[in-house]
């Protein structure tokens, strides 16, 4: 990538792979959220889930760093659609928080599900921003 | 979730005619309705309303499996035969709905499912419900992985590239063949769910 004009005309090249870090973010925290709710209403196993979050958050946080190295990119795009669809999936996460918290799951249990929403409700937006904005405009 | 994986046989790359019109990715109109929605299940939660949890759980489920099986079993395979342009058109009007009826209809039927699995015991090791759930559980859990991680990104993105003044017709074909890769399983998975909930539900 010689310069920014090449780069604009290249949107299709070889991106890292961000999308398929924060897919996999996701899925972590899908079994995860899977295991805490089959117990439900008894306290799940911690250390199962405890392991999917961390390796949740790792894969997220790789998606993060990886998307710092891609080079020329659309990031106004990236962001406009980062922080609309973080809206929504706030609001989707709040709703299972909500439902956690109505249920009586407290102490570590309520800690894991928090943290497993806040990668949920990152790793979507992280997701569908970097899509788009991979075929966007290079700024 | 996102589930315009139909319209995809109906686009494949070398015959894609862009729609030139500009599309309204999330229709705002709709938001309003996606609203009263969300704040109905919220109160259902809330006041644990044994009809309205009921009611969003079998509506919403009823709409999200049926919207997903209409279509990718009728509506995608009559798409293919249209012509490029009326195809490119459709999709222009057809998936930005779609982006918000099926997260809607998922958060109605999964956050009033689990009430009301809480609610009547069947969440209890116990109840003869309960390996059905965990199925259910995990069924839900691939449908959302691939809905959220593959296809509605692709969907939004799709949009996003039908917006543009020339949109490449190349990419477009390219992203729509993530619903073709998928379509199978997802349709697994909802006859899984049709299943798993009549069984659930007669006992």
């Amino acid at each position: 990538m010689s310069s920014r004009a090449d780069a604009s005309n290249d949107v299709d090249r070889p991106y890292p792979p961000v999308a398929w870090c924060s897919t996999i973010a996701l899925g972590c925290v899908v079994i995860g959220g899977i295991v805490m709710a089959s117990y439900a209403p008894r306290v799940a196993p911690l250390g199962v889930a405890t392991a999917l979050l961390v390796a949740g958050a790792l894969f997220l946080a790789g998606a993060g760093v990886l998307l710092t190295r891609v080079g020329p990119f659309a990031w106004s795009k990236f962001v406009t659609f980062f922080k609309w669809s973080l809206l929504a999936y706030l609001v989707v996460a709040g709703m299972i928080e909500f439902a956690f918290v109505r249920d009586h799951t407290n102490g570590a249990s309520l800690v894991i599900v928090t943290l497993m929403l806040v990668i949920f409700a990152l790793s979507v937006p992280m997701n569908i921003a970097f899509t788009v904005a991979r075929y966007g405009e290079i700024d | 979730m996102t589930d315009g994986r139909s319209v995809v046989p109906a686009v494949t790359a070398p015959d894609v005619a862009p729609a030139r019109r500009s599309i309204e990715i999330v229709p705002r109109r709709g938001l309003a309705l996606v609203g009263l929605a969300v704040v109905f299940v919220a109160l259902s939660i809330a006041g644990n309303w044994t009809w309205a949890l009921m009611f969003s759980h079998v509506v919403g489920g009823a709409l999200w499996t049926s919207l997903d099986l209409f279509v990718g079993l009728v509506l995608g395979p009559i798409l293919g035969r249209l012509s490029p342009a009326t195809r490119a058109e459709f999709t222009a009007r057809f998936m930005p709905k779609m982006v918000i009826i099926m997260p809607t209809l998922v958060m109605m039927t999964l956050a009033a499912g689990f009430q009301i699995a809480r609610k009547l015991g069947d969440l209890s090791p116990g109840s003869p419900n309960h390996p059905w759930l965990i199925a259910s559980f995990c069924v839900v859990g691939v449908m959302a992985v691939i809905a959220l991680g593959i296809l509605e990104p692709a969907n939004i993105a799709v949009l996003s590239e039908m917006n543009k003044t020339e949109p490449n017709v190349e990419r477009i074909g390219r992203l729509m063949r993530r619903f073709i890769y998928t379509a199978g399983v997802t349709g697994v998975m909802q006859i899984a769910t049709l299943v798993i909930m009549t069984r659930v539900g007669s006992r």
